[in-house]
């Protein structure tokens, strides 16, 4: 049961990742991987809501391992941020970096802060 | 190096990236989704394997990123190299990788740490996935891209 969640999740959230990543590039013709990044604070805001409510350990597998897991992404961060600083946007590539770990933290806080307050 | 890609996942500055979605709509959409449910239950599978204690170093989400980071410039040095099939980044690259790897819970197990008074280890986990999972990029590109370069030197 746990593995058809997961799978599920993971069969919306891969392809909402594309999507999405294309519709923002589409608003925004700057070298800066914005559709990535966006994908990236969403799910983490999401998770970090997620993880702090007391949730059925059905819709953790749902929504946080498979949708979460699936609509965010190590590997196409890193592999930007590779690009960036070979291509010579060397500053754009760290500020990359930065802004996902930086957002991405604040965004897993916020959610926190957010259902906790809520639930409270 | 002239390719645009900065993107893996889609770069709207590559052609065939733009057109791949109107042209084959539930082929692309479809494989990123079966891509993704295998890449997720990988991902599931070592983090069950390996489970994260409170306050601990989350060894299985850590593993998870960097070999994902290691086999995303794999992939992308062969594609640049070999001709594919054009769904082959569709599906290894956005939906298998994409879905192995994650950022949530890279952030999420951050913030938790921190919340658990565990700022050193929530430090040293933010800082180490940042560099090995860079290394591990570089390294896929270079190995692959100079073992592709090799065998093309033999054959000519």
């Amino acid at each position: 049961m746990t593995v058809l969640l997961i799978a599920l999740g993971a069969a919306i959230g891969a392809p909402l990742r594309y999507l999405t990543d294309r519709a923002v590039q589409s608003r925004h013709a700057a070298p800066f991987p914005w559709g990535t990044l966006t994908v990236n604070v969403a799910g983490s805001l999401l998770l970090g809501g997620l993880l702090a409510a007391p949730v059925d350990p059905r819709v953790t597998a749902l929504v946080g391992t498979g949708f979460c897991g699936a609509l965010t992404t190590w590997s196409t961060l890193g592999y930007e941020t590779l690009r960036l600083a070979r291509t010579g946007e060397r500053r754009v590539a760290y500020a990359n970096m930065a802004l996902s770990v930086v957002a991405g933290l604040g965004a897993a806080f916020l959610g926190y802060v957010l259902v906790t307050a809520l639930a409270g | 190096m002239s390719d645009p890609r900065v993107d893996p996942d889609v770069d709207l500055r590559v052609p065939a990236d733009r057109a791949e979605l109107s042209a084959h709509p539930a082929a692309v959409l479809g494989v990123i989704a079966a891509g993704g449910v295998f890449g997720a239950l990988a991902r599931a599978g070592a983090q069950s394997a390996v489970p994260h204690q409170a306050g601990g170093f989350p060894w299985a989400t850590f593993a998870v990123n960097v070999t994902g980071c290691l086999l995303i410039g794999v992939l992308t040095a062969a594609l640049a190299a070999r001709p594919a099939h054009p769904l082959t980044r569709p599906f290894l690259g956005v939906g298998v990788l994409g879905g192995f790897t994650t950022f949530s819970a890279y952030a999420v197990d951050a913030q938790r740490l921190l919340a658990d008074g565990a700022a050193v280890t929530a430090g040293g986990y933010l800082t180490a996935t940042v560099l090995a999972a860079l290394a591990a990029v570089a390294a896929g590109d270079a190995v692959t891209a100079r073992a592709l370069a090799a065998r093309d030197g033999r054959r000519r």
